[in-house]
C-alpha cells in the first residue's frame, strides 16, 4: 500500500515538473529578431484609446492585434525615477509620431507599468499627462515574462500583414532626443 | 528497493524545485535603470520577523530622529497640526525599497489633500541614506518628505513600534497617525513586496482633516 502511494506521489511529481518546466530565471529579455512572449492586455475602456489601437469589444488582446505596422512598447513604472524624469520625452515621441502623416496610424506607442496596479498607472498617466495607452501589470507577470528588465525599457515590434511579428529593438534606458529615437525606430522597423 | 530510492530522489527534487519557485514568486519588484548595478540583492527574506508593540487606537510613541536634509524631526512636532504617515523600509540600496519611495515622491498632492505628511524611516546611517536618496530623485529635485535615520541607537524607533526585525533591519511597515497622535492604521507588509499605493491612499481617505 505504502509503495503504491509513493509511486502515485512520484508520478504526480513528474507531471507537475513537466507542466511547470519553466526553469527559474529562464525568462530572457526580448531579443532582436525574436518574438514577444505571450502578453495579454485588457482592451481599454476609453473609446479614444480603443480607436487609437484599432481594437473593438472587450476582453484581452495580444500586442500584434494592434492596428499598426509597428508598435513601440515602453516598460515603465510609476516608482521608477528615470521613467518619471523622461516621461515628457516619451510624450514628445508620441506627438512626433502623430503629427507626421507618414508615421501616424502606422507606428503606435503603448506603456506597460511593471508591478503597477491600475491605480498606480493612472497616477503616472495623470501626473505626466501621458497621451498614449498605459496598461497595468500589477503582479509583475508581464515583467517576469520579459526577463525582469530594468525600467525604462523599450521594445520595438514590427507587425506583419499575416499577423506575425518580429522584435527589431530591445534595450534598457531612455533616450535623449525624441526626434532621433523616432528616426532610429523608423529605420530599424523598415517604415522608412 | 532500488526503484523506491529513485522515487524518493524524484520527490526530493520536486520539493527543491517548488521551494526555489516559491522564492521567485515571493519576491516581486521592478528596478529602475537609475540604480544601474548598485542594488544589493538580498534574496527572498522571511516575510515578517518581528512582533508589533503598538495597536490601532494607541497613542503613537514619540521620537526624534536625524533627517538626511539636516536637523532632527520629531513626531510630536506634527501634533494637532498634521496627520502623519510613517513609512518604514528595511534598507537602502535594496531592490524593493528602491522601488517604493520614488513613487511616493510624485504623490505629494494626495498627502496634501489629506493634511498629511510622510516620514520615511530606515535603520541606515545618514551617509548611506544621503547617497541612496540622491540617486533616486531626478537631478536638481528633492524628495518632498523627510527621510529619517533610525541608525543609532540602532533601530530604537522601529523597536518602539515593534517593527525591528531580528536581523536588525526594520520591517516594511506603514503607520497612519492622526492629528491627535493616535494610530489609525498599521500594516506590516511582506518585506519582499512593495505595498500597493491604493492601500495607503484609502487609509488617508478615512482620516478627518
Amino acid at each position: 500500500m505504502k509503495r503504491i502511494f509513493i509511486k502515485l506521489l512520484a508520478a504526480g511529481a513528474i507531471l507537475v515538473m513537466l507542466f511547470n518546466a519553466q526553469p527559474i530565471g529562464a525568462n530572457s529579455t526580448p531579443k532582436k529578431g525574436g518574438t514577444l512572449p505571450a502578453i495579454k492586455l485588457e482592451v481599454p475602456e476609453d473609446p479614444a484609446q480603443r480607436s487609437y489601437l484599432g481594437l473593438s469589444g472587450e476582453g484581452l488582446f495580444d500586442i500584434p492585434q494592434i492596428k499598426a505596422e509597428s508598435v513601440i512598447i515602453q516598460i515603465f513604472s510609476m516608482y521608477c525615477p528615470l521613467c518619471q524624469r523622461e516621461a515628457f520625452r516619451v510624450n514628445e515621441l508620441y506627438e512626433n509620431i502623430e503629427k507626421d502623416p507618414n508615421t501616424r496610424g502606422k507606428l503606435k506607442l503603448i506603456g506597460i507599468g511593471a508591478g503597477n496596479s491600475r491605480f498606480e498607472v493612472e497616477i503616472f498617466l495623470k501626473t505626466y499627462e501621458v497621451p498614449f495607452p498605459l496598461f497595468p501589470d500589477g503582479d509583475f507577470s508581464i515583467h517576469k515574462s520579459l526577463g525582469e528588465v530594468r525600467t525604462p525599457y523599450f521594445i520595438g515590434v514590427k507587425i506583419n500583414d499575416d499577423g506575425s511579428h518580429e522584435i527589431y529593438y530591445s534595450r534598457v534606458g531612455g533616450f535623449e532626443k525624441a526626434e532621433e529615437f523616432l528616426q532610429l525606430m523608423l529605420e530599424l522597423s523598415g517604415l522608412e | 528497493m532500488r526503484s523506491e530510492k529513485t522515487i524518493y530522489f524524484i520527490l526530493i527534487g520536486l520539493a527543491v524545485f517548488l521551494l526555489l519557485n516559491l522564492g521567485v514568486y515571493a519576491r516581486s519588484y521592478g528596478r529602475s535603470d537609475v540604480f544601474k548595478e548598485d542594488i544589493y540583492e538580498p534574496g527572498t527574506l522571511k516575510p515578517r520577523d518581528s512582533v508589533l508593540k503598538v495597536k490601532v487606537g494607541d497613542r503613537a510613541p514619540d521620537f526624534s530622529l536625524p533627517a538626511v536634509s539636516g536637523g532632527k524631526v520629531s513626531l510630536s512636532q506634527y501634533l494637532n497640526k498634521m496627520n502623519v504617515v510613517l513609512s518604514f523600509v528595511p534598507a537602502a540600496w535594496t531592490p524593493v525599497c528602491s522601488d517604493q519611495w520614488p513613487g511616493y515622491n510624485i504623490v505629494k498632492y494626495i498627502f496634501d489633500q489629506h493634511d498629511a505628511v510622510l516620514l520615511g524611516i530606515t535603520v541606515d546611517n545618514i551617509p548611506s541614506l544621503f547617497a541612496w536618496t540622491h540617486r533616486m530623485i531626478p537631478e536638481g529635485d528633492n524628495l518632498w518628505f523627510p527621510v529619517l535615520s533610525d541608525f543609532w541607537p540602532h533601530g530604537v524607533v522601529a523597536d518602539k513600534y515593534g517593527v525591528l526585525r531580528f536581523d536588525g533591519m526594520s520591517e516594511r511597515a506603514t503607520f497612519v497617525i492622526d492629528k491627535k497622535g493616535v494610530i489609525q492604521y498599521i500594516a506590516v507588509h511582506d518585506i519582499n513586496k512593495r505595498p500597493p499605493l491604493e492601500e495607503m491612499v484609502r487609509e488617508l481617505g478615512k482620516l478627518q482633516n
